[in-house]
């Protein structure tokens, strides 16, 4: 449905986006990831036509983006980012005239608001003012003008942001559900929601896409995916290091914590350790008492560190270096 | 599907927005005070003093007023748009810029025929006191509604440039100001050559107000105020295009 061909966008000196493709087919939700400034909102403001490209193509069901912008735009919903409504009009005001300008009659126009409004609870607000509404559900009325005509291409950009945990969690659901029969991108920056909505994810940093896939593929990229944390006693920390080294399928081995009680020790595996580590620790046991062990999924949170911060070594030694010249 | 039925929901839209704030109730009053004012006073207007049966004190003042109110009305118009994001919205609508902007245009240019047209007891009084010639009267008021669609316009322009509306309106008044000077006379006094002082003045609605105001419907003031109107809506379009292009 959404197919992005080698996109670009120059602003003055800056490559706010550097040549990305990707494409989104219907039923899949992309998780759209990346620290801020990345570039996400001006990709998605280009895949809307907001703004034009300075290189590539944007195509939404058959129709480009720049050549037919309109059939195009007759298939997208957008939530832009901070959600912005007219704050004059009332609740009901503002996605009446969503529908209308969608080219709805009456009718349709009647059910469609209704729809919008259950879906996203605006029942209790529905003759308010824009303007009066709290930020949770000045967002969700954005949200249902975005799905007023139940389009089937949905772009949101920064859905959850500004809500409450439980209305996150029904937006997610939300999200999750529509994602069945339409084609989906939603940018974010809280990762767990890549778990709970997507069904693959893309990062992006600088511009770039720097990883693209499934939450399970992106999360064996973690160096934690696969890895073993155990709890032994009997054994005092360096012994148990320098037994678990010597294993055949371990990397390396940290010791978290040591008490009196037992010892807590992370161990990573080599070559991606194929779910075998676990089990091979625990045949080694010998003089000591496993307590607790489990393997590590690998972190989303850590790939999205190590791939959009990968200078973070070198930064940090440059911040060791300054205060010794401020002593000196 | 329809261009009008797209620019008439942009329009129904912007007129609401008028009236769900007191702006709109504001201005009118100001506007109709303020025209009952000039028009009556012994000092400007001299409607009494005059002993004419003819609205020409009302509408002599219109280009000065015009100067202050239009572009109060008309700043709002992109530069909200602007600051609250919602431009973002209505642009990434199935319609195209244009009918974004004639809609919104036509919004506030229908909402100045309103204020226009309830200066309608003027009319009436005129009638009763005398028997004036209401064809003039009648130009006078289509004059006048097309220089403030041409102001208004002028207006479009400033509140596309900029996210204030408060530097909308100070520029766009500075726009119509040069609009008025160019035929002021103390102005084109100052200027010697015969065929400069036509240039000049060719471009002000000053000179293409008069016209209306004495009855004459003259073609070329038409044309003149049409395309005053259709090259400011280009010039938004041109802006708003550049805006998003970054």
């Amino acid at each position: 449905m959404i197919k992005v061909n080698n996109l670009a966008k120059v602003f003055g000196a800056k490559r706010a986006v550097d040549h990305i493709t990707f494409s989104v087919e219907r039923g899949e939700v992309l998780g759209f990831l990346g620290p801020n400034g990345a570039g996400k909102s001006t990709t998605m403001r280009m895949i809307t036509g907001f703004i034009p490209p300075s290189e590539g193509s944007v195509s939404v069901g058959g129709f480009d983006i720049v050549a037919q912008p309109i059939q195009a735009r007759r298939l997208i919903g957008y939530l832009p980012e901070n959600a912005p409504a007219y704050t004059d009009m009332t609740v009901y005001g503002f996605l009446n005239f969503a529908a209308e300008i969608r080219g709805m009659g009456r009718d349709a126009r009647k059910k469609a608001v209704n729809r919008a409004v259950e879906l996203c609870f605006l029942e209790p607000v529905l003759h308010q003012s824009v303007e009066t509404l709290s930020k949770g559900y000045r967002h969700r009325t954005c949200f249902a003008q975005s799905i007023i005509h139940d389009p089937d291409v949905l772009v949101l950009d920064e859905p959850t942001d500004g809500l409450d945990p439980n209305q996150k969690h029904e937006v997610r659901q939300l999200i999750r559900r529509m994602g069945e029969k339409k084609a989906i991108i939603f940018s974010t920056h809280i990762l767990e929601e890549v778990d709970a909505a997507c069904s693959r994810a893309i990062i992006i940093d600088r511009g770039r896409i720097v990883a693209n896939g499934t939450p399970e593929e992106l999360r064996r990229k973690s160096e934690w995916a696969g890895a073993v944390t155990l709890r032994v006693s009997g054994i005092n920390g360096a012994t148990l290091s320098d037994k678990l080294c010597r294993l055949s399928s371990v990397k390396r081995a940290t010791i978290l914590k040591e008490e009196a009680t037992g010892v807590t020790a992370r161990v990573f595996p080599r070559n991606n350790g194929n779910g075998l580590l676990a089990s091979s620790i625990a045949d080694a046991a010998q003089g000591w008492r496993i307590e607790e062990l489990h393997t590590e999924e690998g972190r989303l949170d850590e790939v999205f560190r190590s791939i959009t911060m990968p200078d973070t070594a070198a930064q940090n030694g440059k911040e060791e270096e300054q205060p010794k010249e401020l002593n000196s | 599907m329809n261009p009008w039925r797209n620019i008439w929901t942009i329009t129904k839209r912007e007129l609401g927005a008028y009236f769900s704030s007191p702006i709109a109730y504001v201005f009118i009053v100001i506007f109709l005070l303020l025209s009952g004012f000039f028009t009556f006073s012994a000092y400007l207007g001299k409607f009494f003093e005059r002993r004419e049966a003819s609205l020409g004190s009302f509408f002599i003042w219109h280009p000065w007023f015009y100067l202050f109110l239009v572009p109060a009305v008309g700043m709002r118009l992109w530069a909200e748009e602007r600051r609250v994001g919602t431009i973002e919205l209505l642009l990434t609508m199935p319609i195209t810029a244009w009918q974004a902007i004639v809609g919104k245009f036509l919004a506030s240019w229908l909402f100045l025929a309103l204020a226009l047209f309830l200066t309608f007891p003027l009319w009436i009084t005129v009638n009763i006191l005398g028997h004036p010639d209401n064809g003039v009267i009648l130009s006078g008021y289509i004059g006048s509604w097309m220089m403030a669609g041409a102001y208004l316009a002028v207006s479009c322009i400033t509140s596309a440039l900029t996210r204030s509306q408060v530097v909308s309106f100070i520029i766009s008044l500075i726009a119509c100001l040069f609009l008025i000077l160019a035929g002021y006379p103390p102005v084109t006094n100052m200027i010697d050559w015969p065929w400069l002082v036509n240039l000049v003045s060719s471009f002000s609605v000053m000179t293409h107000f008069d016209g209306f105001q004495r009855g004459v419907l003259d073609v070329r003031d038409v044309i003149f105020f049409v395309s005053v109107i259709g090259f400011s809506l280009f010039t938004t379009s041109v802006i708003l295009r550049t805006h998003r292009a970054g």
